[in-house]
């Protein structure tokens, strides 16, 4: 296992709880979850819809905040950061790959990719320069000046996967990510991402297809908001 | 974010919505084209009117029949000022100042066959034209003698002229007033109109001529003309006393040029702030535009605002980002009004008046910035503040 070499923690989540209050009814959505990831890993996360992993993984995102437990990211303490602190950790630690691409239609393929850096602060510049080296790895060289409609799915979260990449993060969330896609464009976005998992980049996937998970080193699954222990 | 990639994204954002942002930014264009040209109307107006008032001298002054700023208006109580008491002024005051009553009457007048209808006939002494300017193109104006015999003659306007006399030449032919013959003596120099006023429809007779004809014991106005401008407030003081003299209550006005310059530009102040408020008005309800069109965008654009606070965007750039878009849609509306207006008064200021003031554009310029910001912040708040997996997740 990669962790026996480079014994470095990207998460430690401890006793992670998240409780939904409405109406007075508590719901749990959370159990003390327990995890720690290493730096290299790939790992899924499955289970059941409604089992907590999508609230799980927009924890680990720092796109939800935990009610109970304590979350260390790249060792900084991160359970009690102010929305804009978790904004600033985001742009710099963490890249999102969505199910739905989330592209944004009315700009090009490159200023798509370029977006995460324009709230990091990097000469613009080095950005479009950055951003198009992405592009060219990921193979979508002739698509840089196109908008995202007129790509394919595989495209669009091709692009989506080269924006994850523009800050270069300590660790990239998958959610679904090839839930909106054809079989062999999944099966082209699950190779870039174990190249990616090849070069050293730490990858946290969501997924319920079983076949996809069993593509990663590690699957963590959940139930009824627990880590199930296999 | 760098100042410039805001600028470039508020623009990009707007570009993608042409149609509506053209319609948002015309309530805008709207708003503050009005506003400059109403208030470049209210100015060309005070202006002329102010300009006219000067054009009469510094040395005037006018008695007026009734109280002026008291409980009732010039016209509303009986006028006292009598002939009697106008030759009783002249009498007293004929050494410091020029006196010359005015009794004006509307008729129609008449040679042969050809009559000139709503012509004002106005009765004064024979020193009113050195009291109000009045060129003369032809003859000559009738003599103090002419006025104390009650002489028969006129000084008529140039729309008299034009339709009493089309071919021949009036002077010293004889025009039906009221049933009296008047020889004609002079023909007074085109003076043009003045708000519908036509001033060339005008014929001057002796005083005590249209006192008989018309049967009239009061007069409209007395005109004074101090001898020098230095002795107004003196006259003033005197023709005031002498009138009391006569009179059981202050039952006149009198005004200086000043004075009356005062009154007329406190009144068309009052007027342009008026025009410029209700202008305001539709600058408001283009503001509101601005709103509704900021929220409907933020509401669609939801999922793009998730997206950008997941990617990193901190409050503020998001705040900028909508509020931007916002300044940038009533600017550009501002900008464009402006030059509509400035364009729109310079076309009308060449057949009426109509003055640009600096400072209704330096107004109008800020005052829809400010549009902007007021009524882009609350959208802009609103999307700031928005959960990035909520918005996230909205379809």
């Amino acid at each position: 296992m990669k962790q026996d070499e480079e014994k470095h923690l990207v998460i430690e989540l401890s006793n992670i709880s998240k409780d939904y209050i409405s109406d007075e009814i508590v719901t749990h959505v959370l159990h003390n979850v327990s995890l720690q990831v290493w730096k290299g890993e790939f790992i899924a996360i499955i289970g059941p819809s409604g089992s907590g992993k999508s609230t799980l993984l927009n924890i680990i995102g720092l796109l939800d905040v935990a009610t109970g437990g304590t979350y260390q990211l790249s060792s900084q303490n991160v359970t009690n950061l102010t929305e804009d602190e978790l904004a600033r950790v985001r742009n710099k630690e963490i890249g999102f790959v969505f199910q739905q691409f989330n592209l944004l239609k009315r700009m090009t393929v490159l200023d798509n990719v370029i977006l995460p850096s324009i709230y990091s602060g990097i000469s613009s510049t080095l950005r479009v320069k950055n951003a198009k080296e992405l592009l060219i790895r990921l193979g979508l060289e002739e698509q840089m000046h196109k908008k995202p409609n007129q790509l394919s799915g595989g495209q669009q979260q091709r692009v989506a996967i080269a924006r994850a990449l523009m800050n270069s993060p300590s660790l990239i969330l998958a959610d679904e990510p090839t839930g909106n896609l054809d079989s062999k464009s999944g099966e082209e976005v699950m190779k870039i991402l174990k190249e990616l998992n090849a070069q050293g980049n730490t990858i946290i996937m969501i997924t319920h297809e079983k076949d996809i998970a069993d593509q990663a080193q590690r699957v963590i699954y959940i139930k009824d908001g627990k880590v199930q222990n296999p | 974010m760098h100042k410039k990639e805001l600028i470039n994204l508020a623009l990009s954002s707007l570009r993608s919505n042409k149609l509506r942002s053209a319609l948002t930014t015309l309530g805008i264009i709207i708003g503050v084209f009005s506003v400059i040209l109403l208030v470049a109307l209210g100015n060309g107006l005070q202006k002329y009117i102010t300009d006219q008032i000067s054009g009469l001298g510094s040395n005037i002054l006018f008695v007026l029949p009734g109280k002026v700023g008291g409980t009732q208006g010039p016209g509303d109580s009986i006028n006292k000022l009598t002939v009697a008491n106008a030759k009783y002024l002249e009498s007293r005051i004929n050494s410091i100042a020029l006196v010359s009553p005015l009794i004006s009457k509307i008729t129609t007048v008449k040679y042969q066959n050809k009559s000139n209808k709503n012509t004002q006939v106005w009765g004064t002494s024979s020193s009113f034209p050195d009291i109000i300017k009045t060129d003369l193109v032809r003859g000559s104006f009738f003599t103090t003698a002419q006025e104390k015999s009650g002489g028969k003659v006129a000084v008529i306007g140039q729309t008299v002229v034009k339709n009493l006399f089309p071919t021949s030449d009036p002077i010293g032919k004889k025009v039906l007033i009221s049933g009296g013959r008047y020889t004609v003596i002079g023909v007074s120099a085109k003076k043009g109109s003045s708000f519908g006023q036509d001033q060339d429809n005008v014929i001057v007779i002796p005083f005590s001529a249209a006192r008989k004809q018309f049967s009239i014991d009061t007069v409209n106005y007395i005109y004074l003309s101090a001898k020098s401008p230095e002795l107004v407030t003196f006259v003033k003081k005197r023709a005031t006393e002498i009138l009391l003299s006569r009179f059981e209550e202050d039952d006149f006005t009198i005004m200086t040029q000043e004075q009356t310059l005062q009154t007329v530009t406190s009144i068309t102040s009052v007027l342009t702030i008026a025009l410029g408020g209700i202008a305001a008005i539709s600058l408001l309800v283009g503001g509101i535009g601005v709103m509704n069109i900021m929220l409907v965008s933020v509401t669609e654009r939801t999922k793009e605002i998730g997206l950008r606070k997941a990617l990193g965007a901190r409050r503020i750039d998001i705040l900028l980002q909508f509020l931007l878009e916002a300044v940038t849609l009533s600017l550009v509306g501002g900008l464009t009004g402006i030059l509509l207006g400035f364009l729109v008064s310079l076309i009308v200021s060449q057949f009426f008046v109509a003055d640009i003031t600096p400072w209704s554009v330096i107004l109008a310029f800020f005052f829809s910035v400010a549009v902007g910001i007021v009524f882009g912040i609350a959208p802009a708040i609103r999307a700031s503040r928005l959960s990035p997996i909520e918005a996230l997740r909205y379809e």
